[in-house]
């Protein structure tokens, strides 16, 4: 038992076919209801969008409020394939498209701006991600502000679980590696990290591809699972909104950024019912905690599968004198 | 070609209006490096003061403006007080998420208190219905006010930001606070004292656009607020002149585009030369590159 406890790759393994099971067997049996799994979707897409954006923001340091425009792009190629072609593989294919697509984008429109710093990178990918709302509007083939619909529906619970477990599996590895040791030190001192040999533009651009490449699969399952995408859906308010949950989960922690998703899925879903009075209190509330909590709740620390042996141990009768 | 400087006065106007907001971004960046996204709901609140002045009091347009802007002073420095003086030492993304905050808190409280359909202005009476001709080009009196206000209130800021004490304190902040506080100045004050002329100047702005497009709304604010920001940066961030040319020069561009090319993308071609500008020249046109040290 406790050599298994030992292997973290098998106890993640482990922790990530009991949270898909129990979800599984919850939906089978009916305790998930169909608002509840709106809600789950809501919230898985959120945590691979504050995932992606966290890799930009909180690991690499790059200010993007650019976000949105990813999501689109992912979302619309993957519409627009599965329109043509709806079938699962169909799906995929638009999934996979959706994500290249936006990769692309964002290596285009990064090698250029990336350059730039701070508010002023947030500016341009604001800029950016406007511009792509307003081509969704003008374009034909996107049917313009009405958006499409009656998009066929193939994400389920299996896909939400494959694609976020996937995101966060990969980026986290990601962030172990050289590669991505190199985005940090980026992040601590762009001149520093030079000076010891690191591109730093290059650093930057793969963050960013990276980034649009996991959006464009968030925009992907979102336009798979709720049947209709609008321009307006992906303004410049869904771009806050994921920095929102990134910026309260706490830069630099994935962890964070997953549980903040759940919990600000939460809160919007108890005031759901108050209309108006629901954004006033979401905006103190959020006023308040970067108030009384600037970093975040996690700051840039994370919760790991070690972190809850170590949580576990307490629960364990000590084993006498070593240590 | 006169249908060419039709569209320049009516683009002059709309740039007089980007410029006042984009004045009022550009002095909070300059002293905090903030971007105060409330910044536009302050010029929302304005245009609703306005209305409320001119259609519930009967005010005339004159004491309806100065009310909308001593309205704003006050939300300015309120705002300033409450919620980012508390969080002057901490991330400026904390800071910005915070701006967000007030701005959404700001947006629906006053769609709670007023409802979300669009309102439409008092038709003006008066010498303020008119209109010039010049030859074949038409100036209406609301331009002309537009452009006058516009005007007097530039030459007030500039007054007091290059002849007073307070305006000398302001440009010393901007420059280096902590250098500035060793010198006696009071930070917090002058802080406070930018935050309200620039929402006065926001405020300004609001009911002259509601006179000018005679339509307002909770939501009004968050496109205006973008593009002046934009002309803040086109012109140079933390620049007052650098604003007033930005405001004029997206204004024109705007109006020039809707009037030539496809309105529809007349927001798009704000934005992306936000992007060149920015890739050919970060610091704005008036702005000093300046190098980094470490």
């Amino acid at each position: 038992m406790d050599k298994i406890r030992k292997n973290k790759t098998l106890m993640k393994l482990i922790y990530l076919v009991l949270t898909y099971a129990v979800v599984q067997v919850l939906i089978s049996t009916g305790i998930i209801t169909y608002y509840l799994q709106d809600i789950l979707t809501t919230i898985c897409i959120n945590i691979i969008l504050a995932v992606s954006l966290n890799l930009i923001t909180g690991f690499t340091g790059q200010f993007s409020l650019g976000h949105a425009g990813f999501m689109s792009i992912g979302a619309y190629v993957c519409a627009i394939i599965t329109l043509r072609m709806s079938t699962t593989f169909g799906f995929i294919i638009g999934a996979i498209a959706g994500a290249v697509a936006a990769a692309l984008v964002g290596c285009l429109v990064g090698l250029p701006t990336l350059r730039l710093k701070g508010d002023y990178l947030a500016i341009a990918t604001l800029g950016m991600s406007e511009i792509i709302r307003i081509i969704a509007v003008n374009l034909e083939i996107t049917n313009g502000a009405a958006g499409l619909s009656s998009i066929p529906q193939f994400v389920n619970w299996v896909w939400l679980f494959v694609f976020t477990a996937g995101t966060i599996l990969i980026i986290s590895n990601f962030i172990r590696s050289s590669h991505g040791r190199a985005c940090i030190s980026v992040r601590e001192d762009e001149i520093a990290a030079e000076a010891m040999g690191i591109n730093s533009t290059r650093y930057k651009v793969i963050a960013f591809t990276m980034g649009a490449f996991f959006a464009g699969i968030a925009g992907a399952l979102y336009a798979s699972y709720f049947y209709v995408i609008k321009p307006d859906t992906f303004g410049f308010q869904k771009s806050i909104d994921v920095l929102i949950i990134v910026v309260f989960g706490g830069m630099g922690s994935l962890s964070g950024s997953v549980i903040s998703a759940f919990v600000l899925a939460l809160i919007n879903t108890l005031l759901q019912s108050l209309a108006e009075v629901r954004m006033i209190l979401y905006a103190v509330i959020l006023v308040v905690i970067m108030i009384f909590r600037p970093q975040g709740l996690m700051g840039s620390k994370e919760l790991s599968v070690s972190t809850l042996s170590k949580v576990g141990q307490i629960f364990q009768p000590r084993k006498g004198g070593d240590k | 070609m006169e249908q060419f400087l039709q569209q320049i006065v009516n683009g002059i106007s709309l740039g007089s209006i980007y410029a006042l907001i984009a004045l009022g971004y550009t002095m909070v960046y300059g002293i905090i490096k903030l971007i105060n996204f409330a910044h536009s709901d302050v010029y929302m609140l304005g245009a609703f003061v306005g209305y409320f002045c001119m259609t519930t009091l009967r005010l005339n347009f004159f004491l309806s403006l100065l009310a909308s802007m001593a309205f704003c002073t006050v939300l300015g420095v309120v705002i300033e007080k409450v919620a980012y003086k508390p969080l002057r030492n901490s991330t400026r993304i904390a800071a910005l998420i915070t701006a967000i905050g007030v701005s959404l808190f700001l947006q629906y409280t006053t769609m709670a208190i007023t409802g979300p359909d669009v309102r439409s202005y008092p038709a003006m009476s008066g010498f303020l219905a008119q209109s010039v001709s010049l030859g074949s080009i038409r100036i209406t009196m609301q331009q002309i006010i537009i452009l006058a206000v516009t005007i007097v209130l530039m030459v007030v800021l500039q007054f007091i930001v290059k002849k007073t004490r307070i305006g000398r304190a302001m440009r010393a902040v901007s420059l280096d606070q902590d250098a500035a506080e060793l010198m006696g100045i009071n930070i917090n004050a002058t802080i406070s004292f930018t935050f309200a002329l620039g929402s006065a100047l926001a405020g300004a702005a609001g009911i002259l656009v509601g006179v000018y497009y005679n339509s307002i709304n909770p939501l009004m604010g968050t496109l205006p607020g973008l593009k002046a920001f934009v002309a803040a940066v086109f012109g140079g961030i933390g620049l007052i002149p650098g604003a007033m040319i930005g405001g004029y020069f997206i204004g024109i561009v705007e109006v020039l585009v809707s009037g030539y090319g496809n309105s529809m993308y007349r927001d798009a071609v704000v934005f992306a030369i936000l992007i060149l500008i920015l890739i050919i020249k970060p610091a704005g046109l008036l702005g000093k590159n300046v190098r980094e040290k470490v």
